[in-house]
């Protein structure tokens, strides 16, 4: 192994340089003169709310656009990028957010998806098989190549996305929000992948809008707002806030203390539910819980726990097997999702874009998805187009959701804007209850800040609130209470005070305190 | 001013798509030796050459705009309804037994029960369709082209035994076909051309669907379904009973179609036993007028037209410049090919300016790369 070669054999990237990028779209200058260099053995991090140019600046760098002005060196040498294949055949890899993997295809037919075979028209899967098994021994990734996709869990699935790239040669690796879907654990085991990389010569782009992992994995972070860069600096020299004040412009509010709000009755109360998932084995088992007015319960676990089937089995999308779900004294078991928001429960769907939203529908149309049957929004099986419009624009106001216009269509807003729609549109009825389910996942800042200040609203409102989250400060900034779920089990419900990151941690991963008892007591609370 | 230009070719693409479609439709007429100028003219001129050619084009074009508008609801719920024949044939049935049974009722109440009937019918025939796809996740493509089979055979059984005309009957050759309509029962003529008031029900019902569509809470369901029936579930919708709604709606006016071509144009309904023979294949060019119509109910209607026209003109173009019929086939093949490969051509040049103006918007949301979103019209032309 020569000097400047990787463990995977490949020619390693010493620095990679953008010089001046200006992209422009009609109106709009999306990269403005940004400068920015990665080298060989270090995280460098892009920092920025969205819009602020990030993804545009990564997409020139991967060939996808084409700038208007700049240029890219490559060791020092002038490259010209035109398209994907070029970046890749440069040794630049990228792992998108979405992943770009075929669900119903194994992992070696999924890396070897789009490259030539070594036997003509036959597959050669066995050899691909073989070198994803030595890239995965290198880099310390555990996977089975003839694991299908489908039956990976979301970390796993990232692991697959890096061998694609490292099979195809990345010496340099653009991470666009890896972190948005892991949970903590997987987090922490995809940081011990990347200090491998590092450490082995790649050089690494981070993009990530949770400072304490940049501040975790980084070694240096460029801020970019508005298209334009702010600044670079070495994270040895920036604190946490500060990083942030630097990224958004402005004061943020980091921690918040919680308004003394007097706690009412239970308003949703869980009785021993069991349900199954999506293939029929067991999500819940015997769940127990109290929300009560004016509280904010957090549920905090590992994602993929359960807690996805707990929302659901409350708002009647999944048959709840056994037990009971009472809504304000009401049994509502197994309930249709209709009639269940009818007694004003409302909820934010973890799969905002999925579950949640109608992507080509407008603004409008979707402000009134729950409740677009009733009065004042439809009179006699008529649409009432006009009271529509004009709750839409209310609620586009006062949420101050960026979008060109209420016919918008919502698949075209951003991630941060859709979540105010979907916020707009429940907590506007004046929820009883509101279930809310990884309500700032994908967020930045700004507009993490802005759907925490509307739940902190809704519980001095009285609203019993459920939040679900893998976000541990997040749980425990906001919650009252926190519940623990760890396979389909409630661990243990910790009162705002006595919570501490390792007590939930150890929680999450299914250990029970000792001075708490079972969580048949803890159902009493 | 760029985005009007855009807009101002993306309304003249579809004509555009049918002059290169007649473009090389006029390669093969020079291979067989026919001038194009003068084949096209005799396509013009049997299309809208006189009065008479306009309403035929118009007759031509009502089964294509029923058919079209049930289609629009189906696909708009993402229910892909290939059984429009079918659904024409039954509602024909029954529409036609009202007429044969019901001799003594005046003829405006029997052409409302006729009409009510072919509805009914065609509700059925695309119903049973629309239930097993909700309850039984049956595709819906297999079924409904299964069930233009069987409307097929219980159309021919019909004609040649219980529906037979007497007359008919006495005679040797068993020709297999409904007695005569009384004269009262007949749809009223508009001019004195064939064409009948059914051009004028059909665009009303082009008008209702569209208030259907975008004006009623059914309507937002069968689109909410269609387009997200996870969403749809979450909002309180009830996805399986708006799915069988959808098809029967469908299918409904599908059967309207097939009454209407009873009691408009043949008044009796007669069987070559196939299904074309009665449909004329309206049931399958519905389709392709409510694709070009954007499967929007207005813009429908002058696809139906547009497509009424075709077939009528090329009869003419056959007759006049002596081709083989084959060749006219070819052509409203090519024209479709032409007219749903702009379509997507669009969609996705769309696709690719929207994600320019995406980026430009300072909400960028993550890469949409290879949009794997199910549109559904997209897929259905695909």
């Amino acid at each position: 192994m020569t000097e400047n070669k990787l463990p995977s054999g490949h020619t390693r990237i010493d620095s990679l340089e953008m010089r001046g990028i200006t992209k422009r779209f009609p109106g709009v200058l999306a990269n403005d003169k940004v400068d920015f260099d990665v080298r060989s053995g270090e995280v460098h991090a892009l920092l920025g709310e969205n819009g602020a140019g990030k993804s545009t600046l990564m997409k020139v760098l991967y060939g996808m656009y084409g700038p208007e002005e700049g240029d890219i060196f490559l060791n020092g040498k002038k490259i010209t990028i035109d398209s994907p294949t070029d970046s890749i055949n440069h040794g630049i890899g990228m792992i998108h957010q979405h992943f770009m993997l075929v669900e119903t295809l194994t992992v070696a037919e999924n890396v070897a998806l789009g490259l030539p075979s070594s036997r003509g028209f036959l597959t050669d899967l066995d050899k691909v098989s073989e070198r994803i098994l030595e890239l995965a021994d290198i880099y310390g990734l555990k996977i089975d190549p003839d694991a299908y996709i489908w039956q990976l869990s979301v970390g796993q699935q990232q692991r697959v996305e890096i061998i694609k790239a490292l099979y195809r040669g990345a010496a340099l690796l653009i991470l666009d929000e890896p972190t948005a879907v892991l949970t903590p654990q997987e987090v922490d085991e995809f940081f011990v992948i990347m200090r491998q990389m590092v450490a082995d010569g790649h050089g690494l782009i981070f993009i990530s809008h949770k400072l304490h992992e940049i501040m975790d994995i980084c070694d240096r972070v460029t801020v970019l707002r508005d298209g334009a860069k702010i600044g670079t600096k070495t994270i040895a020299d920036i604190t946490k806030s500060e990083l942030a004040n630097w990224m958004v412009g402005r004061e943020v509010i980091m921690t918040r203390e919680l308004d003394d709000v007097e706690r009412g009755k239970p308003r949703l109360s869980l009785e021993n539910i069991s349900c199954d998932s999506d293939r029929g084995t067991p999500a819940l088992r015997s769940v127990s819980l109290d929300v009560h007015a004016g509280e904010i319960l957090g549920l905090a676990g590992i994602s993929g726990n359960g807690q996805r089937e707990l929302a659901e089995s409350i708002t009647g999308l999944r048959e709840v097997t056994n037990g009971k779900v009472i809504l304000e004294g009401e049994d509502v078991t197994n309930f249709r999702p209709g009639d269940v928001t009818e007694r004003m429960l409302s909820y934010v769907p973890e799969e905002r874009m999925k579950d949640g939203m109608i992507k080509d529908f407008s603004i409008s149309e979707n402000m009134v998805l729950r409740e677009h049957h009733i009065s004042p929004f439809a009179e006699k099986g008529f649409l009432m187009l006009k009271t529509i419009a004009e709750h839409t624009d209310d609620m586009i106001q006062k949420f101050r959701v960026k979008t060109p216009s209420r016919e918008t269509k919502a698949g075209s807003l951003s991630g941060g804007n859709i979540q105010k729609v979907v916020l707009a549109r429940e907590i506007s009825r004046n929820p009883r209850v509101l279930l809310a389910a990884q309500p700032t996942r994908g967020l930045d800042v700004g507009a993490t800040e802005y759907v925490h200040a509307q739940l902190l609203e809704q519980r001095k409102n009285g609203t019993a609130i459920m939040m679900v989250s893998e976000d541990l400060d997040e749980v425990m900034a906001l919650s009252d209470r926190i519940a623990v779920i760890c396979e389909g089990e409630i661990m243990g419900i910790v009162p705002r005070n006595e919570a501490t990151p390792q007590k939930l941690g150890l929680m999450m991963a299914g250990v029970v305190p000792e001075e708490e008892e079972t969580r048949t007591t803890s159902f009493t609370l | 001013m760029r985005s009007r230009l855009n807009s101002l070719f993306d309304a003249l693409l579809p004509v555009l798509a049918t002059l290169a479609a007649l473009a090389v439709g006029a390669v093969m007429l020079i291979i067989l030796r026919v001038s194009p100028v003068e084949a096209y003219g005799a396509l013009w001129e049997g299309a809208f050459g006189s009065t008479n050619a306009i309403a035929e084009t118009l007759v031509k074009s009502v089964p294509l705009l029923l058919v079209g508008l049930g289609i629009c609801i189906a696909f708009r719920a993402s229910v892909i309804n290939i059984g429009a024949e079918g659904q024409m044939i039954i509602g024909g049935l029954l529409a036609t037994q009202i007429g044969i049974v019901f001799t003594d009722l005046p003829g405006w109440l029997v052409i409302v029960m006729a009409i009510f009937a072919g509805f009914l019918g065609g509700a059925i025939w695309g119903g049973i369709p629309g239930a097993l796809k909700a309850y039984f996740n049956v595709n819906e493509i297999l079924s409904t082209v299964m069930m233009n089979a069987i409307a097929v055979q219980i159309m021919n059984f019909m004609l040649r035994g219980p529906m037979i005309d007497p007359v008919q009957l006495e005679k040797a050759s068993k020709i297999p076909q409904t007695a005569r309509l009384a004269e009262a029962f007949r749809l009223p003529r508009l001019a004195p051309t064939r064409l009948h008031l059914g051009f004028i029900i059909a665009i009303a019902l082009a008008i209702l669907v569209y208030i259907l569509l975008w004006r009623t809470t059914l309507g937002y369901r069968i689109r909410a379904v269609g387009q997200n029936p996870h969403a749809s579930r979450y909002g309180g919708i009830r996805v399986r009973r708006r799915i069988v709604t959808a098809l029967l709606l469908s299918g409904a006016l599908a059967g309207i179609a097939g009454a209407i071509q009873v009691y408009g144009v043949n008044y009796r309904m007669i069987t070559d036993g196939s299904s074309t023979g009665f449909t004329g294949g309206a049931g399958f060019n519905g389709i392709v007028a409510a694709l070009f119509g954007q499967l929007h109910p207005i813009g429908t209607i002058p696809a139906s037209i547009f497509f009424g026209a075709l077939l009528v003109g090329a009869n003419k173009m056959q007759r006049a410049v002596q081709i083989p019929s084959a060749l006219i086939g070819a052509l409203n093949g090519l024209v479709v090919i032409f007219v749903v490969g702009s379509e997507i051509w669009r969609r996705k040049r769309q696709k690719v300016r929207l994600s320019a103006e995406d980026s430009e918007d300072e909400n960028k949301s993550p890469p949409l790369e290879p949009d794997t979103s199910t549109d559904i019209p997209e897929e259905v032309i695909a």
